[in-house]
């Protein structure tokens, strides 16, 4: 592929996330902070986050084990799961986490254990497609848009 | 105005080069805002614990100018961090949370964050942070003017015949000072009820209620203090925690400037001790020339009274105000050497009071003097001796610094400061009028003490070279400007301001308030130096009250003219000026 047909790949698939839902504004703030001092800006985040949010997800997934449940607890580490997703712009994600909330205010273990099912396959998705985000632009051997 | 203090200097024109500290647990947000901020120019230091950042913190004072940090974090509530570092550091604290709710929003505004930032932060945002640094530093400046405006009222008043408005001897500054904080401050200083009500919620902290705080504070220990256990402990219904924290955090400043001041003097002094008489001329002028009180330097607010002299010291507080912030943070020597003076223990039987000028002693109370003229610290540290003091007596007033202290045996004279206003580190050198709620302050309290103790104070003052300043914390009772019966007439100039319990006391022991009167009247025998700001130091430990919240031209008032009528001559208004406090 040319450079300019990558190009455009890039900013269709950069398109497709946002409208879709995806990623909101703070993937844009990410980007605009990407300069030269740091040119992979954006996928070094992307990459911190998900090495973070893998330990987070595993804290839940005990918790959510455990008997009797510690809502209290699990509603921290879903405050802390919710700041990192607002990191990257995770838009999904972001809304899952709050839902997630929701049912652990109301002691509801099995929405709890509902959305965060859910919350896991929105994480695991957009982690896919911003892989392949990346990939494409690495092979424009460029940053995307900006 | 920023740059001078810090010790880290920053060559970038503000607010570039801004040095900032952010905390949060979450590494990627870490990441993300070290790289927002440094886009701004800042200078960023991350930190992924709330442990790791009071350690930084506590390790350089003066290293950062800001810190942005997380709500939640795992090994310390960021609330409690937020308070720390406004008590410990007095830097302003941006707290950053993906929650919020407005009541997680009103925590963070209670325990003193200067803002809130949801999460997720925008570049934006972060860009006028500088603001809150500046604000900052702003306010501080003010509340010394305050302070020094409201001494420089108080001593006007005292040692001037009294013009009705007791405001101004020197007219202008003083008022206009007092005008302006007024207006800032639309407090009441009668009735601090108002204080927790208003929106403004300055609230006066009147002699009394700075002797309550202090006394609070050293019952649970300068360093286990925290605002909660105060306002406890002090039991004053309609004071918040936080009017306490703030209160808190400018008694800790004044005590650090305190401290600064006195390593500072101790390396300029070198050369005062009090004792030597010719100190006392020396002092005296130290004191003349600190009393500046020629207000010109409204900075000069500081008065510090220096356990037993006071020493009115000057300080510039607008140039101060980054020394100020410079040297207290480089302040670093002595820990606490005005502090020691300062903050004995109210419990203490007024030995500790008398250490005022000692803390200082040998370096402080040169630095006393050594410091006229040159910058004071711009709070006036209160001197707020506790009555405990006065009763001292036996305790030498280490007036040792710059107290001429000449007090002859018997003549002692104790200086009381009362701190009225725990403002930090202003040191309202004159002021011990003891400021009461109702404004007026009162300084006599000293001598209330002496009085009874009469008989020690004199005794003792014979050791005291200085005057015996006792800090009658609250009890300033400015009415009373008793006319001092004291052996000198310089001092009585001096204690004019104070003196008025001291009329009690025989022997010569004037309370000297914070008066600052200038003591350049005095005569030989009492050299009353208002050390201005080493008369807080010393007293500060008593009390360190924010005057401004007091004091008001009416307090003056009440001090005898007859009182005053030496001690003025030579000293300026702006001694005066500097005297009242308007908080």
């Amino acid at each position: 592929m040319d450079t300019k047909h990558l190009k455009q790949q890039v900013a269709y698939v950069r398109k497709s996330l946002f409208d879709q839902g995806y990623l909101d504004d703070q993937f844009m703030q990410l980007e605009d902070l990407q300069d030269d001092a740091n040119p992979n800006f954006v996928e070094e985040i992307v990459s911190s986050f998900y090495s973070d949010s893998a330990r987070l997800i595993h804290n839940i997934e005990q918790a959510l084990a455990r008997r009797p449940v510690d809502f209290s607890k699990l509603d921290d580490y879903m405050h802390q799961f919710k700041g990192s997703s607002s990191s990257i712009g995770a838009k999904k994600v972001k809304m899952e986490c709050s839902q997630f909330r929701e049912y652990c205010c109301a002691g509801n273990i099995e929405g709890c254990i509902r959305t965060f099912q859910q919350l896991k396959q929105e994480h695991a998705t957009l982690r896919r497609k911003l892989e392949a985000y990346f990939q494409l632009v690495r092979q424009t051997g460029q940053g995307e848009t900006s | 105005m920023m740059d001078n203090g810090f010790s880290s200097p920053r060559h970038d024109p503000f607010p570039a080069g801004l040095r900032v500290l952010v905390v949060d647990d979450d590494l990627t947000w870490l990441k993300i805002l070290e790289k927002m901020l440094k886009k701004c120019s800042y200078e960023v230091t991350t930190c992924g614990l709330a442990i790791d950042a009071l350690h930084l913190l506590r390790e350089r004072k003066d290293r950062y100018d800001i810190v942005i940090s997380d709500v939640n974090m795992p090994d310390m509530d960021g609330f409690k961090l937020l308070e720390h570092v406004g008590l410990e550091m007095d830097l302003p604290v941006i707290m950053m949370s993906v929650d919020g709710e407005t009541s997680q929003v009103m925590k963070g505004v209670q325990h003193g964050a200067c803002d809130y930032l949801l999460k997720p932060i925008r570049m934006k945002e972060l860009r006028n942070i500088w603001q809150h640094v500046l604000r900052k530093k702003i306010h501080e400046v003010r509340d010394i003017e305050i302070l020094e405006g409201m001494e420089s009222i108080q001593m006007t008043r005292n040692g001037l015949d009294q013009s009705s408005d007791g405001h101004l001897l020197c007219g202008e500054d003083l008022t206009s000072v007092k005008k302006r904080k007024e207006a800032e401050n639309k407090h009441d200083d009668k009735d601090p009820g108002d204080s927790s009500s208003t929106k403004k919620a300055r609230v006066v902290w009147s002699v009394d209620l700075h002797q309550k705080f202090v006394k609070a504070v050293n019952q649970i220990g300068f360093d286990k203090v925290g605002p909660k256990k105060i306002l406890d402990l002090m039991n004053v219904p309609w004071l918040t925690r936080e009017n306490v924290a703030s209160h808190l955090q400018k008694y800790r400043l004044y005590l650090s400037r305190l401290q600064k001041e006195n390593d500072t003097k101790t390396s300029v002094g070198g050369g005062k001790h009090s004792d030597s008489p010719s100190r006392d001329s020396a002092g005296s002028f130290g004191i003349q020339n600190s009393i500046n009180i020629q207000r010109n330097d409204i900075s000069n607010g500081s008065y510090g009274f220096s356990g037993n002299s006071l020493i009115v010291r000057n300080v510039e507080p607008r140039s101060q105000e980054n020394e100020r912030k410079g040297i207290v943070s480089k302040t670093a020597v002595e820990p606490k050497r005005a502090l020691a003076v300062e903050v004995p223990d109210p419990c203490k039987p007024k030995s500790s009071e008398m250490e005022f000028g000692h803390s200082f002693t040998s370096p402080a109370s040169e630095v006393n003097f050594a410091e006229f003229g040159s910058n004071f610290p711009t709070k006036f540290s209160w001197c707020a001796i506790p009555q405990s003091q006065l009763k001292q007596e036996q305790n030498p007033l280490h007036l040792d610094a710059g107290f001429s202290q000449r007090t002859r045996p018997g003549k002692q004279q104790h200086i009381q400061v009362d701190y009225p206003q725990p403002s930090p580190p202003i040191i309202s050198g004159s002021s011990v009028t003891e400021r009461n709620m109702d404004g007026s302050v009162k300084i006599k309290p000293i001598y209330d003490e002496c009085r009874n103790n009469g008989s020690q104070v004199s005794s003792a003052r014979s050791t005291m070279d200085s005057y015996q300043v006792q800090t009658k914390t609250y009890e300033v009772n400015h009415q009373a400007y008793e006319p001092i019966s004291t052996n000198t007439s310089s001092l009585k100039n001096q204690a004019a301001f104070n003196l008025s319990s001291i009329s009690d006391l025989e022997s010569a022991q004037k309370s000297i308030n914070w008066a600052m009167s200038p003591l350049a009247t005095l005569d030989d025998d009492f050299q009353v130096r208002w050390v201005q700001g080493d008369c807080y130091a010393m007293n500060l430990g008593l009390q360190n009250i924010e005057f401004p919240e007091y004091f008001d031209g009416g307090l003056l008032a009440d001090v005898p003219t007859h009182l005053y009528e030496n001690l003025y001559d030579s000293t300026e208004c702006s001694v005066i000026e500097q005297g009242l406090f308007i908080a």
